[in-house]
């Protein structure tokens, strides 16, 4: 079966590694030039550039080949996106507006790890991502303000909440499939923004400030000086929530690399075929929904502390689809393919700005025209390895 | 086991489903390490005795018995556990899932699924891992050995025969004491079919205690390789006893070819 020797599978492993690094740095390079894009005319020519360069790299077979090298070298790539975000961060360690793009699309991309495991693996539809998120954001504004709780905890506090809260909707959620349970979250998303728009002692409609994280002594807020610079208050920010993307990304795709992952691929594709080998299904998609909610949490307890401020109409049903729309188009199951999804929907319609109410139309078609030429989104889903050096092909 | 102790014992199942009675009054017993062979016209509810047995319908009346266990209100899951196996009439395996993926989920039951376990102890998940690959190409060793060297790809990029094959890994994963097979020759070739029949009966002459019951329409697959065969008519058992006995038996034949004018 395996049919390469081990010193022709380290030469391409090498092969491979090289790639993704040469990628890498030139997508770190374009997204540095694209960010700090001011006027529109620069804007475009990137935009141009980019999508002659993904039309030619799919022309000349380069597609294949870092398709390939991620395959065969599979530990580079999410090293190298975090060795790419570190020097994007590092770059723009003065511009606030910058780090804030960074933050966010970060931060959504943790939510959407959380809608991965439960549309993604287990197949739970959930249209109410941005009320979970809403709850985190909610939940550490009240606890903040009120408890003397040590910031860091109130961020995993702020996840339990989300997923204790959720939990509400375990009963239905597990009596409907489908549409059915779709429709259940989405009424629940609904239920959460007018519940927080009508209560007075979460703000009303106004919302609520928000102190900012403040952890051993150190207060976010305050940002700080290194080699003589000033240093943007986001950049503590930023740093947080790639430890949190991170830490979430490495235990969703152990999950997905497990017994775990499998059980609940297999109630996803097929109900009765799973509860006839034994499988929990009931188990797997409370322990799906509940983990999910609880990212979605976490994230939204952060980006309320960096924004400073929650209001009700940050968390609307719109917010909702957003997050469904990057897990989608990212490839739905593929957890890496959130971050550019996020990118993509995020930051593109605030770049054009200059096109102003025509931006969403050009992001819609935009993301209609990535859906045409890549039907599973950015980066479809692979078939499993349990472990990285299994030659499989 | 003696002869006189049934593996299975059904008593008087009744299904209905709103005015159709797709089971009626059904008293039947699978003798332990027989091949049982389930004929009858399409509709006389053969599917709906396999999927009572497996516990995804509930019985409107009657008690089904295995091993002297009572299964009736038993969950699907219970009823695996128990050791009952089976494959469906049309193909329920998992197509963006891989070779692996699909068999290796038939031992669901000893397969460790504690979050620490399989989140963070990955060295002993790996071992674990390890040994079910090894099983599962033991398996297919025996089974389908050209299926070994495409272990992990998936499944939706297989012949139908081949997911036939897959699929009857997957029930045997668990080793079942009773294996049922729902039309394994449903969608295949006659070759193909012959060359599956091959493998069960391989399969089974390895695993010794295993009991496996068949629905089948294929005459010729009947008289080979079962040995004993019931016939339903009308959810009603209508003749027990050979594939000599049955298909000479009038009732038999006026349940397939109508009244004789």
């Amino acid at each position: 079966m395996s049919t390469i020797t081990p010193s022709l599978a380290r030469g391409r492993g090498r092969g491979g590694v090289a790639i993704q690094i040469a990628l890498a740095l030139v997508v770190t390079v374009f997204l540095w030039l694209f960010l700090q894009a001011k006027s529109q005319i620069e804007v475009c020519v990137l935009l141009v550039l980019a999508a002659v360069a993904v039309f030619a790299a799919s022309r000349f077979g380069l597609t294949e080949r870092i398709e390939t090298a991620t395959r065969t070298s599979p530990r580079a790539g999410p090293w190298c996106a975090l060795i790419g975000t570190l020097a994007l961060i590092a770059a723009f360690y003065d511009v606030h507006y910058v780090l804030l793009l960074i933050c966010t699309v970060l931060l959504f991309s943790t939510a959407c790890l959380g809608l991965t495991v439960q549309f993604g693996y287990v197949g739970i539809a959930n249209f109410a991502g941005a009320a979970f998120f809403g709850i985190g954001s909610y939940t550490i504004a009240v606890l903040a303000a009120r408890t003397g709780i040590p910031h860091l905890l109130l961020i995993v506090l702020s996840g339990v909440v989300s997923a204790a809260i959720g939990s509400i909707l375990i009963l239905p959620v597990l009596r409907t499939r489908g549409h059915y349970a779709a429709l259940v979250t989405i009424a629940f998303g609904i239920l959460f923004h007018t519940f927080v728009e009508v209560n007075n002692v979460l703000g009303g409609p106004q919302g609520l400030h928000l102190p900012g994280i403040s952890t051993f002594g150190y207060s976010f807020g305050d940002g700080f000086t290194l080699f003589d610079q000033d240093v943007s208050f986001y950049v503590p920010y930023a740093l947080l929530s790639v430890v949190i993307f991170g830490a979430a990304y490495g235990v969703i795709k152990r999950l997905e690399r497990s017994w775990i992952g499998l059980s609940m691929d297999v109630v996803r594709t097929d109900e009765t075929a799973a509860a006839t080998f034994g499988i929990h299904i009931a188990r797997w998609k409370v322990i799906a929904f509940m983990l999910g909610n609880f990212l979605a949490g976490v994230a939204g307890s952060v980006y309320g502390m960096m924004t400073g401020f929650v209001s009700p109409d940050n968390f609307t049903f719109s917010d909702s689809l957003l997050l469904v729309s990057i897990a989608v188009l990212g490839g739905l199951g593929n957890p890496l393919g959130l971050v550019p999804a996020a990118f993509i929907v995020l930051v593109l319609p605030q770049k054009l700005q200059f096109i102003q109410e025509y931006r969403f139309l050009f992001y819609a078609v935009v993301v209609i025209a990535i859906l045409l030429f890549r039907p599973d989104g950015l980066l479809p889903r692979r078939t499993r390895q349990f472990f990285n050096n299994e030659v499989s092909r | 086991m003696t002869a006189s102790q049934p593996l299975v014992h059904a008593q008087d199942v009744t299904m209905r489903f709103g005015g159709l009675t797709a089971l009626d009054n059904l008293t039947l017993d699978i003798r332990a390490g027989e091949v049982l062979g389930l004929l009858g016209p399409n509709g006389s509810g053969k599917t709906t005795f396999f999927n009572v047995l497996t516990g995804i319908y509930k019985a409107s009346a009657g008690a089904i018995r295995f091993n002297d266990k009572l299964l009736t209100g038993l969950s699907p899951q219970e009823i695996y556990r128990a050791g009952i196996s089976r494959t469906f009439q049309r193909s329920r395996l998992s197509l963006p899932l891989t070779v692996f993926d699909n068999i290796v989920i038939g031992d669901y039951q000893h397969l460790q699924r504690g979050m620490i376990f399989n989140l963070f102890r990955r060295a002993a998940f790996r071992a674990e891992y390890e040994q079910a690959v090894e099983r599962v190409r033991q398996l297919l060793a025996i089974f389908s050995p050209p299926l070994l060297d495409r272990l992990f790809e998936p499944v939706g990029t297989f012949s139908m025969i081949d997911r036939r094959r897959i699929e009857v890994c997957r029930a045997l994963m668990s080793n079942p004491q009773l294996l049922l097979l729902d039309e394994p020759s449903a969608g295949m070739t006659h070759d193909e079919t012959h060359e599956l029949m091959d493998d069960i009966l391989e399969v089974r002459g390895k695993l010794r205690n295993l009991t496996v019951v068949l629905i089948e329409h294929e005459m010729n697959v009947i008289e080979r390789v079962t040995e004993r065969c019931i016939v339903f008519s009308y959810g009603k058992k209508i003749a027990d006893g050979s594939f000599a006995q049955i298909t000479a038996d009038p009732v038999v034949q006026t349940a397939y070819l109508g009244e004789a004018a």
